[in-house]
C-alpha cells in the first residue's frame, strides 16, 4: 500500500493524515512538496486539509495550479485514486476534478464540530466499499468555505449518477443537520469511476479513541485495504 | 496596457457577505437598499501595446484561473490610464 500526501504553502493537516496512515498500514506515507513535477507511483495521493496559499484568490485555487497538480490530474486519469479532505476537496473542485464549488458558509462563521454523516453508497468506491447504504458516522469539521454548490443541471447530473458519497445527518441530538448550508445537504462528492473524493470532514482527525472516535480510522483502514 | 478585473458572485449564488452588509445598512436606516453584492477586483498590466493581443490574454487567465465560473461571473475594464 503506497500512498502520497502532497504538501501545499499553508497545508496543516498533512502531519495529522501522515500519522493516520502510519497508524493503519504500520508504513510512512511519502510526502512531497507541491513543487515537485513527479508523483511517486503510488495506490493513493492525498490532498491534505489547511489553508493553502492563505486561501488567497479563491480556497484552492492558487494551489490547483500548482506543478505537482499536473502529475495528480494524470494519476487520475489513469484510473488512480485521489482523496481531497477539506481544503484538499476545494482543491480537487478549483483542479476540476470534481465538480461543483465549495463557497462561504451561509452562517458566515468558521464551523468547527462533530457532524453526523450518512452514506450514499450507489456507485462502486473504493472509498465506500466497507459501509452500507445509509450508514450514519461521525466525523469532524473545520471550515469557513464548505457551503457545497452547483448550479441546477450539474447538480441533478451529480444525484442521477448517484455522486454524492456524503450528506450531513441530522444526529439524534438534532444539533448536527446541515452546518453551511450546502446544497442537498452535500458533504462529499466522488468523480463519475468512483475513484476520486472530496470530503469536508475530516477523518484523519478521528484515528484515536481519546481524540473523539474511530470513525475516520474505520474509513481510512478500509480504503486503504480496497486500494492494496 | 493596464486592466481591472471586476469578478462577482452570480446571480443565484449564496452571497453571505452581502446579506449580512445589506442588512447593516438597512439596520441603519438606509431603508431602500437591495441586492448588495460584495466582489473582487484584480489589477494587472500587460507588458504589451496590442489591446486585441492584450484583452485575449486577460481573458483567458480569467477562464483558466481568475475567475470560477461555477460560481462567479467577471468583466474586464481598460485602466483610466490608457484611455
Amino acid at each position: 500500500m503506497r500512498v502520497t500526501i502532497i504538501t501545499f504553502p499553508g497545508s496543516n493537516c498533512d502531519r495529522d493524515v501522515s500519522v493516520a496512515i502510519k497508524k493503519i498500514t504500520g508504513k510512512n506515507p511519502s510526502n512531497i512538496w507541491h513543487q515537485e513535477n513527479e508523483v511517486p507511483n503510488c495506490d493513493l495521493i492525498i490532498l491534505p486539509g489547511g489553508f493553502s496559499y492563505g486561501d488567497y484568490l479563491r480556497c484552492g485555487a492558487v494551489a490547483a495550479h500548482s506543478p505537482v497538480m499536473k502529475e495528480v490530474k494524470n494519476h487520475a486519469a489513469r484510473g488512480g485514486a485521489v482523496l481531497g479532505i477539506c481544503n484538499g476537496f476545494q482543491i480537487l473542485l478549483e483542479a476540476k476534478l470534481l465538480e461543483g464549488a465549495l463557497i462561504r458558509n451561509s452562517g458566515l462563521k468558521f464551523v468547527c464540530k462533530q457532524v453526523a454523516l450518512k452514506i450514499n453508497k450507489q456507485i462502486n468506491s473504493p472509498f465506500l466499499h466497507h459501509f452500507k447504504q445509509n450508514d450514519i458516522i461521525h466525523l469532524p469539521i473545520a471550515h469557513n468555505e464548505g457551503n457545497y454548490f452547483a448550479d441546477s443541471e450539474t447538480l441533478k447530473q451529480i444525484e442521477d449518477k448517484g455522486l454524492v458519497a456524503l450528506r450531513y445527518h441530522t444526529s439524534s441530538d438534532g444539533n448536527s443537520f446541515n452546518p453551511n448550508g450546502s446544497i442537498n445537504n452535500i458533504a462529499a462528492i466522488l468523480s463519475d469511476n468512483g475513484k476520486v473524493l472530496g470530503m469536508m470532514p475530516h477523518p484523519e482527525r478521528y484515528v484515536d479513541n481519546e481524540l473523539g472516535g474511530l470513525d475516520g480510522f474505520e474509513f481510512l483502514k478500509s480504503t486503504l485495504e480496497q486500494l492494496s | 496596457m493596464k486592466f481591472k478585473i471586476n469578478i462577482f458572485l452570480k446571480k443565484g449564488v449564496l452571497d453571505p457577505e452581502g446579506k449580512a452588509i445589506e442588512n447593516a445598512l438597512l439596520n441603519n436606516g438606509y431603508n431602500k437598499v437591495n441586492d448588495v453584492r460584495v466582489g473582487k477586483t484584480i489589477s494587472l498590466n500587460i507588458k504589451s501595446d496590442i489591446k486585441s493581443d492584450a484583452l485575449e490574454q486577460v481573458t483567458l487567465m480569467c477562464k483558466e484561473m481568475l475567475v470560477n465560473n461555477v460560481i462567479e461571473d467577471f468583466e474586464i475594464v481598460p485602466s483610466e490610464e490608457d484611455k
